[in-house]
């Protein structure tokens, strides 16, 4: 191991750090104020250690019940955007791919806004964006096997295409809903927002985003040959359409977990992994886990700012806009590749 | 490990492309590929690298049917040192040269230390260690293609196929580059090339492949090959192949410059 990956080690293993302080420090914030040692004492018995009861109920309910889901959430949707974003941009070779690319946002708001017309439970809700999400992939997958010529461009064709028609689709739906209460929820939804994070949508996707970030962590080093083409992937012992599929497999999954719950919330899997790349490199081994690490802990800077910084809640899914686009065009219009020896 | 071709014909569509072509290469040898553009050179060289499948006939690897072999195991016998290589994204020259210990990871696996000292091994070897931590990108031509050289040396396979090596290159690269590519013939490599230059041809290999129209035109000893007749056939021009230093040399030179 040279040194520069030595570095680039050091650095994800800082970023580790950096977010566990991160969450320590998301308890802490809030209108309901808990001091650092009750909040260490509330975790600490929580996780079975046999601590005498020192604070308040109010105390424990605001860290376990309403900001633990939330913190966990938030970096959790960070953690599945940003890498799904890094993985796309890998598999179809194109830097500005992100995690909507395929329709799984767009099959997700299609999704929600139908559940919010039927008037699901926010469950029910969760569920809907899930199933919209993934069954747009599908068609997206099934649309490009008919496509002629480059198989990669037609599989982002047909993504861009199928998301256009659902978000037709959910404008229909927001023509049709009811103007007084169901309207302003799809809206609200589709801000995204993470405020209404509850431990039993954090049940619904755990399990989907672990099936989904694993694999991605455990391939990384294939992404990396993937990133040459298609021929010299092969000549080296990888095919790459079939890890192509297991890669996109995997990032939709994480992608539909965490729109389902958050709504949209834009920019994240575009900019954090171009962030990272200016951390540690291209390297997919150090890029992966660095965009999982990034995304979480810029979602939850962000939805810090969301639930403090004003009365009413900004929603996440605007201020990751307010905050990415003009990153974006500091990080495009700067002093070019961070990579240049 | 040698490597034969027999009888492979190749289609696009109704379109053939490649008619019956057949041709050996023994271990330690260097096969130049010659022919002018469009008559098949990189679909023929496609098929033997496994990259195309749907062709009649077959390619043999040590005597067993590439097609039999899945990706990976493909991989450690035949490696590919493409013309040019324009990554998307900024890897090092040592990201690069690692890429190619891939075939012998399981596919949740990264690369480890025994890899990455191949990798100092391969680099040392064609005399690029000094470039390991600069970006690929930012390399001269030639630079990067003793890189991929490198990649295909650590993957561990004994024949090695480089499409146009010298395309892209000045004058200089591209002898040092072929050198490179000799030497790893006499080392025992299979190396097999596709080119435009007979001349270099001529010199650095040791058997030459002509393909005009989708067949082979003729197959021998660089001597057998590069003759005035045959540079007319193949290339519809004329030119006086002249002799230099004891034959280790020939020059075409076009009639038309010395009528």
């Amino acid at each position: 191991m040279n040194e520069i990956e030595k570095k680039h080690r050091r650095t994800v293993l800082i970023m580790g750090v950096a977010l566990i302080v991160c969450i320590l420090a998301s308890f802490l914030l809030g209108r309901y104020p808990v001091p650092f040692g009750e909040l260490l004492g509330i975790l600490g018995s929580k996780l079975g250690l046999p601590i005498g009861k020192f604070w308040t109920d109010q105390m424990e309910a605001a860290v376990w019940n309403i900001r633990l889901p939330r913190v966990i959430m938030s970096v959790l949707v960070g953690a599945c955007l940003a890498s799904a974003g890094a993985s796309y941009q890998g598999v179809f070779q194109n830097p500005m791919a992100s995690p909507d690319i395929l329709g799984a946002s767009a099959g997700a708001g299609f999704g929600a806004a139908l559940a919010i017309l039927l008037g699901a439970s926010s469950v029910g809700i969760t569920i809907g964006a899930f199933a919209a999400s993934l069954v747009t992939v599908a068609l997206v997958f099934t649309v490009s096997r008919h496509a002629r010529g480059d198989r990669v461009l037609g599989l982002v064709l047909a993504g861009i295409m199928v998301s256009s028609l659902f978000q037709s689709g959910t404008s229909f739906l927001k023509l049709v809903a009811d103007p007084n209460n169901q309207l302003p929820q799809i809206t609200y939804w589709l801000m995204g927002s993470l405020s209404g994070a509850k431990w039993s949508d954090l049940g619904f996707v755990l399990l989907p985003v672990l099936i989904g970030l694993i694999p991605l962590l455990l391939m990384r080093w294939q992404l990396n040959v993937i990133t040459m083409g298609d021929d010299e992937a092969r000549a080296m012992g990888v095919n790459a359409p079939r890890v192509r599929l297991g890669i996109v497999i995997c990032s939709t999954l994480v992608t539909a977990s965490a729109v389902s719950v958050s709504g949209m919330i834009g920019w994240v899997g575009l900019v954090i992994p171009h962030m990272m790349r200016r951390l540690v490199g291209s390297d997919y081994r150090f890029l992966m886990p660095a965009s999982m690490l990034g995304g979480g802990i810029f979602l939850l800077i962000v939805d810090n700012v969301s639930r403090n910084a004003t009365t009413s809640g900004i929603p996440i899914g605007i201020l990751t806009a307010f905050i990415g686009a003009p990153f974006f065009l500091w990080l495009i219009t700067g002093k070019g590749d961070h990579y240049e020896h | 490990m040698s490597i034969e071709v027999k009888h492979l014909s190749f289609s696009y569509g109704d379109r053939p492309v490649l008619h019956d072509i057949s041709f050996q290469v023994e271990k330690g040898e260097f096969l130049s590929i010659l022919g002018p553009n469009g008559v098949g050179k990189s679909t023929l060289f496609r098929c033997v690298l496994g990259l195309l499948s749907g062709y009649t006939g077959q390619v043999l690897v040590d005597g067993i049917d590439s097609r039999s072999y899945s990706v990976r195991e493909a991989a450690k016998h035949i490696a590919y040192i493409p013309q040019s290589c324009r990554p998307i994204f900024n890897y090092s020259v040592f990201d690069i040269v690692l890429m190619g210990r891939t075939s012998g990871l399981s596919t949740f696996r990264s690369p480890k230390k025994k890899d990455a000292e191949s990798c100092l091994w391969a680099m040392d070897k064609v005399g690029i260690s000094h470039l390991a931590d600069r970006c690929f990108h930012r390399l001269s031509g030639g630079e990067q293609q003793l890189v991929l050289i490198a990649r295909a040396l650590v993957q561990n396979a004994p024949i090695l196929m480089l499409d146009e090596p010298t395309a892209n290159l000045d004058f200089g690269n591209q002898l040092l580059v072929l050198e490179q590519a000799r030497n790893l013939a006499r080392e025992g490599y299979t190396v097999i090339q596709t080119t435009h230059h007979p001349e270099q041809s001529y010199m650095y290999s040791d058997r030459i492949l002509a393909i005009q129209k989708g067949r082979v035109l003729t197959e021998g000893t660089p001597e057998q090959v590069l003759t005035e007749d045959t540079m007319r056939a193949l290339y519809g021009v004329d030119v006086n192949v002249v002799s230099l230093y004891n034959d280790n040399a020939r020059i075409c030179i076009p009639t038309h410059i010395i009528a």
